[in-house]
């Protein structure tokens, strides 16, 4: 049987040396996009992002158990840790928190380094995501790198996105910027065992309450349409708190997301956004191709001792 | 400068490690300083935790696609331990997996283990610039042989 069969028909080996054939962006995980694509489009991406330490990891560890206890079949976990803007190399340890998931064959975690890629994720985490899809996995939990304000290419990338905050991270104003809190499709306020918690809890749902959309000024063009409300839910991974009331609003934001025909809206600018993505990879690739030896690093020299200025470099490198 | 430029625009293969400690003693300071050089060294670490068994450390290995599985004991518990990991590797179908071992392991208890199929064994002071080296080595010839 063919690999991309294997991968198929849930083969776990298979599966995972397609995964690093796509991650690496070889001419086979290439090939292997293309087979599996009509095979996606079926699995629930949940992405779950914020800042380090909130307890993204244990947040994973214990959803994935829920799951699987309430009957999905296949639950897959992609977790990406940042790579060293230096060596190139990473430190991956995601897993440490998700030991109770070893040993279930209905489990299947993969970790990614981020390779250089800014936005919270890897540059083919939407690929290696497909994949997974195509394999058969009904849910895939994605664990962004630990968030600051405006890593939120998982918004792009999931269909529902839990935004995990921790008591003591920051006052009102902190909820009212801009950025990774407007991504939350669900708010979880962990380590609420913690002193802080309902107060933090507060605050996100003051924030939430500016943005209603049923406010003068928020309101939607269409006001019939169904509108979805982040709740905001109290969770503790040590005691098991709020783990199934966060499931049940990932599953109640899907049917919401499917009935509002958002769900179809947010694939197709998913799909656009993988597009241009893979547009302009294939456009620097092969611009550089075309690029003279040693033009390059000529007006990078130029640019260094401010010859010429960076927009007259791009117009130099582009036009000749 | 050209260096550097690559660096950023080509994705390039990344060894894959898995450090990992199996069995019950809970000092894992040196699977850390392994897995910070190794880090270093631009790989990409798996790091699993302590108190792992035989069965996760393989499950992970073949979730997470590794080229090295490194393995560190100071529990006396190697004999038991590493060749039952390697039996599971194998078992997976992960035959080309690079197993190494590190810890506490009397010189006498090191050629049984390399018949297990341990490739190397690096006791308390052994140099990290070694292994990065070893490591490197293992895994170009393994890539060439697949290759060719």
């Amino acid at each position: 049987m063919d690999m991309f069969d294997k991968v198929l028909a849930g083969e776990r080996l298979a599966l995972a040396r397609l995964l690093t054939l796509v991650e690496n962006d070889t001419p086979k995980g290439r090939l292997a996009l293309d087979y599996l694509f009509p095979h996606t489009g079926k699995a629930h991406l949940i992405g779950i992002t914020g800042s380090p330490g909130t307890g993204k990891s244990s947040l994973v560890n214990r959803l994935a158990l829920s799951l699987r206890a309430s009957g999905v079949e296949k639950v897959a976990v992609i977790a990406v840790d940042p790579s060293s803007p230096f060596t190139g190399g990473a430190l991956l340890g995601d897993r440490v928190r998700m030991r109770d998931l070893c040993g279930d064959p209905g489990i299947f975690i993969r970790s990614m380094a981020s390779r250089g890629a800014l936005g919270g994720l890897a540059r083919m985490t939407a690929s290696v995501s497909q994949v997974l899809d195509a394999a058969g996995f009904d849910v895939i939990l994605i664990e962004t790198v630990g968030a600051g304000q405006s890593e939120v290419d998982i918004a792009r990338l999931a269909h529902t996105v839990i935004v995990v905050e921790a008591p003591g991270l920051g006052d009102d104003i902190q909820a009212i910027k801009a950025g990774i809190l407007e991504i939350a499709d669900i708010l979880a306020v962990n380590k609420c065992d913690l002193p802080g918690a309902e107060q933090t809890a507060r605050q996100l749902r003051a924030m939430l309450e500016m943005a209603h959309p049923t406010r003068p000024g928020n309101l939607p063009e269409d006001q019939s349409a169904p509108i979805w409300l982040p709740p905001v839910i109290l969770s503790c991974t040590q005691g098991c708190q709020g783990i199934d009331e966060i499931i049940q609003a990932a599953n109640a934001h899907r049917e919401f997301l499917k009935t509002s025909g958002e769900w179809a809206r947010r694939e197709q600018e998913r799909l656009k956004n993988g597009l241009e993505a893979m547009i302009s990879a294939a456009l620097l690739e092969r611009w550089r191709g075309g690029l003279e030896p040693g033009e390059f690093e000529r007006i990078l020299d130029g640019l260094t001792e401010r010859k010429i200025s960076p927009f007259e470099a791009v117009d130099k490198l582009l036009d000749g | 400068m050209e260096q550097q430029t690559r660096k950023t625009f080509l994705m390039e293969q990344k060894i894959r490690v898995i450090v990992a400690k199996p069995g019950l003693d809970g000092h894992d300071r040196g699977a850390k300083v392994v897995a910070r050089a190794l880090r270093d060294a631009g790989m990409e670490v798996i790091y699993t935790g302590l108190r792992q068994t035989p069965e996760m450390i393989a499950e992970a290995a073949l979730q997470e696609d590794v080229d090295v599985v490194g393995l560190s004991i100071l529990s006396g518990a190697h004999m038991a331990l590493i060749p039952r990991v390697i039996e599971l590797l194998r078992a997976n179908g992960q035959e080309n997996v690079l197993v190494y071992a590190g810890g506490i392991i009397p010189e006498e208890d090191i050629p049984a283990l390399k018949a297990a199929g341990v490739r190397e064994v690096y006791g308390p002071g052994s140099s990290t610039e070694v292994m990065v080296a070893d490591i490197r080595e293992a895994v170009a010839k393994l890539e060439k042989e697949q290759v060719g």
